[in-house]
């Protein structure tokens, strides 16, 4: 059950698990992400598909409709993690028992929200009890299903409806929360951060491999959201491929422990690249608030330089 | 058949746990139910049972992982006291609507302010409009009988709720008491193996679990679940009377001690009732028409079998041990007040709040009760709505 090699238009033609006529929005990040970690799962595989509460559950399962093909569980907020971990752990029981005979696999979905924040306990309980699960976050940056609140994934600056930019506010004066650091730090078997690059390539391969490395493994997916980050609902890709070229959103795993770094820019983009496309950024491009970005490109450069010496070591 | 043993009721419920060998139980310690979730990994450990133990980071996951889990295929279990049981209440709620047959031990304990770890039933009370079934043990054997009854009421098809299994902190769950403890065979196969319809892990179907309901249907489904939970009344006349049939042991709604004739009663829950039997049995030498009736069975409520029960009676005092901070009285008063008016009872009644942290109740403060009661009957005084038992002056 290991990798295979990618072949795109192999994995395009499977049959897609998260089914069309769902409520997300026109140019979500979120049904992206989980329509294409969903394409990893080797044909005939079963899957359980867990999700926390927010934009995706309230508009992939609303009563009596489900755009999921395999069994889905949705419980509440901040406990998608431990839910999962339940159905997980039936699992081997059940088949300690010769109740059931399948291979499934399990895979979880929050929003940043969800996962970063109010899950973020059941998540770490999740990863450090060591369930055979996939945790993927959606990461679009604020809490979008109750109307763009900031949460610790936003990144600083952005206007948010609990951090608005004002006469005397910047927008948020916190820097996002780094995840998938606080996730590898549990030494758990694979951890990796992604977003929608080229044909999908990136994203595909660690789906992959987050779901048939056994024991558990973390995904933060940078999702884009056209009404929280007010783009072009055609943009988003573009979005993406500057948010990894200008290095806020670096490509990278760690897998048994040690990093790796999946693309490196030839030339690093400067930040203002990614953040002129948003409206949520606009409040730095008036004059006088250039310091505000080169503060920005400053976190943004620090961290991207420490990610490269992890990335040595 | 059986084996006479003296134990505690904490482990009453871990033999009643290893006689059921669930599939899997996630638990997070707090006091007093801690040793439940022990005793059940030392089984473990020693290859008693084969169940799956989740050792959660809290309450709000253990309930969350039982859900997963139950909604899986697996015979889930769990256990919890007080600040536990606060901390899960949300996913209590989801559990229910989800339909999840969930056993859970609940060793009652006052929720927090101030900090104390002793007997209340504030926890279990609180928790009385998510949708469980709760059955209340007065001792360590109605504990345990308790425990096994739940999962057949639990996992019948027109019930598919969650079961709380109640007993009081301290009290029940750590007195040594003598105990009958019933052979694993007889007792296994009344238990029976678990076999839902559908369940996420089902081979030959995919199932979705949790839905955003909209306005349309999610009131149909709050109506279905109150069906469940009507229809678990029968269900569980029909499992006591089974267990009744392999053990011997009765079990109703309530039970009732010395009530027939009773001019006089009481109406509790849990350990006080075997304070209260004494107490009866002291006045009932003097020719005291004194009586109790003992709730076992809370959710589904026994509305009418209670007015039944108590119609001929001339006053009649509510035991609380949860304060509900109405400001007249506590939640048992509330819903015995409502039965006995709907019922047109002519008695008096007086609703007391007792016991709450732990505070000790005696004999003779019952004693005190029921000659409260008569001369609320004879007219000769007249009490507020409600008043505290044994407070400090």
């Amino acid at each position: 059950m290991g990798q295979r090699a990618f072949n795109f238009r192999e994995i395009q033609e499977r049959q897609e698990r998260l089914a069309p006529g769902h409520r997300m929005c026109a140019g979500c990040g979120g049904s992206i992400a989980v329509r294409n970690v969903l394409k990893a799962l080797h044909p005939g595989d079963k899957a359980v598909v867990g999700n926390a509460t927010g934009c995706l559950e309230v508009s992939t399962y609303m009563y009596p409709y489900t755009a999921y093909k395999d069994s889905y569980i949705h419980s509440a907020f901040e406990n998608a993690g431990a839910t999962l971990s339940g159905v997980e752990t039936a699992y081997h029981v059940l088949k300690k028992k010769g109740k059931i005979s399948s291979e499934y696999k399990f895979i979880t979905f929050g929003g940043d929200g969800g996962t970063y924040d109010i899950g973020l306990q059941s998540l770490s309980g999740a990863m450090e009890r060591g369930h055979d699960l996939v945790y993927v976050c959606y990461d679009n940056g604020a809490y979008m299903n109750t109307g763009i609140q900031r949460s610790s994934a936003t990144p600083q600056f952005a206007d948010t409806t609990t951090t608005p930019s004002g006469r005397v506010s910047n927008g948020k004066p916190q820097a996002r929360k780094d995840l998938a650091a606080v996730m590898a730090a549990h030494n758990i078997p694979y951890v990796a951060q992604t977003t929608f690059i080229g044909n999908m390539k990136d994203l595909y391969v660690k789906s992959e491999r987050a779901i048939y490395t056994p024991g558990p493994a973390f995904l933060n997916i940078m999702a884009p959201c056209p009404r929280g980050w007010r783009y072009e609902t055609d943009d988003i890709i573009e979005i993406c491929r500057l948010g990894v070229e200008t290095c806020y959103w670096p490509l990278f795993e760690v897998a048994e422990g040690r990093w790796i770094l999946n693309y490196k820019p030839k030339k690093k983009l400067p930040l203002e690249d990614f953040l002129k496309k948003q409206g949520r950024f606009k409040h730095l491009f008036v004059s006088g608030n250039e310091y505000l970005i080169e503060e920005f490109q400053q976190e943004v450069d620090r961290r991207w330089e420490e990610l490269l010496k992890r990335c040595e070591a | 058949m059986s084996q006479r043993t003296r134990m505690s009721g904490n482990e009453a419920v871990a033999h009643a746990i290893r006689q059921v060998n669930p599939d899997v139980m996630p638990a997070f310690p707090i006091t007093p139910s801690t040793e439940i979730p022990q005793f059940v990994a030392s089984m473990i450990a020693n290859g008693e049972i084969d169940t799956e133990f989740i050792p959660v980071e809290s309450e709000h996951s253990s309930m969350s992982a039982a859900m997963g889990a139950s909604a899986a295929g697996a015979r889930a279990i769990t256990a919890t006291s007080s600040c536990g049981l606060a901390l899960m209440w949300e996913v209590l709620y989801v559990a229910a609507s989800s339909r999840l047959p969930i056993v859970m031990a609940v060793v009652n304990r006052g929720l927090t302010g101030p900090l104390n770890i002793n007997a209340e039933h504030s926890d279990s009370m609180g928790a009385r409009d998510s949708g469980w079934i709760q059955i209340y043990a007065e001792n360590n054997q109605e504990a345990y009988d308790n425990f096994l009854q739940a999962h057949r009421i639990a996992e019948h098809k027109d019930v598919h709720l969650p079961v709380m299994i109640c007993q009081d902190g301290f009290i029940t769950s750590h007195a040594v008491e003598n105990i009958t403890l019933w052979d694993d065979e007889p007792i296994r196969k009344f238990i029976g193996e678990y076999e839902p319809e559908h369940y996420l892990l089902k081979e030959d179907e995919s199932m979705a679990v949790g839905p955003y309901a909209v306005s349309n249907y999610c009131m149909e489904a709050k109506k279905a679940q109150a069906e469940a939970m009507k229809n678990a009344r029968q269900v569980i006349l029909d499992v006591a009377k089974e267990f009744e049939a392999v053990t011997g042991q009765h079990y109703g709604f309530f039970e009732e001690y010395k009530l027939e004739d009773a001019e006089y009663a009481v109406v509790a829950i849990g350990s006080v009732c075997g304070t209260v039997k004494d107490a009866i049995d002291v006045l009932r030498e003097k020719g005291v028409k004194a009586g109790l009736l003992k709730i076992r069975v809370f959710r589904p409520f026994p509305a009418e079998e209670i007015a039944g029960a108590l119609k001929h009676c001339r006053a009649i005092a509510i035991m609380d041990r949860a304060e509900s901070y109405s400001g007249c009285g506590g939640p048992l008063g509330a819903e015995v007040g409502a039965v006995l008016y709907r019922g047109k009872a002519a008695a008096e009644t007086v609703n007391i709040m007792y016991g709450l942290s732990g505070r000790d109740v005696r004999v003779q403060d019952m004693e005190g009760v029921f000659d409260k009661l008569q001369k609320l009957a004879a007219g000769e005084v007249s009490f507020p709505e409600y008043f505290y038992l044994g407070l400090r002056e």
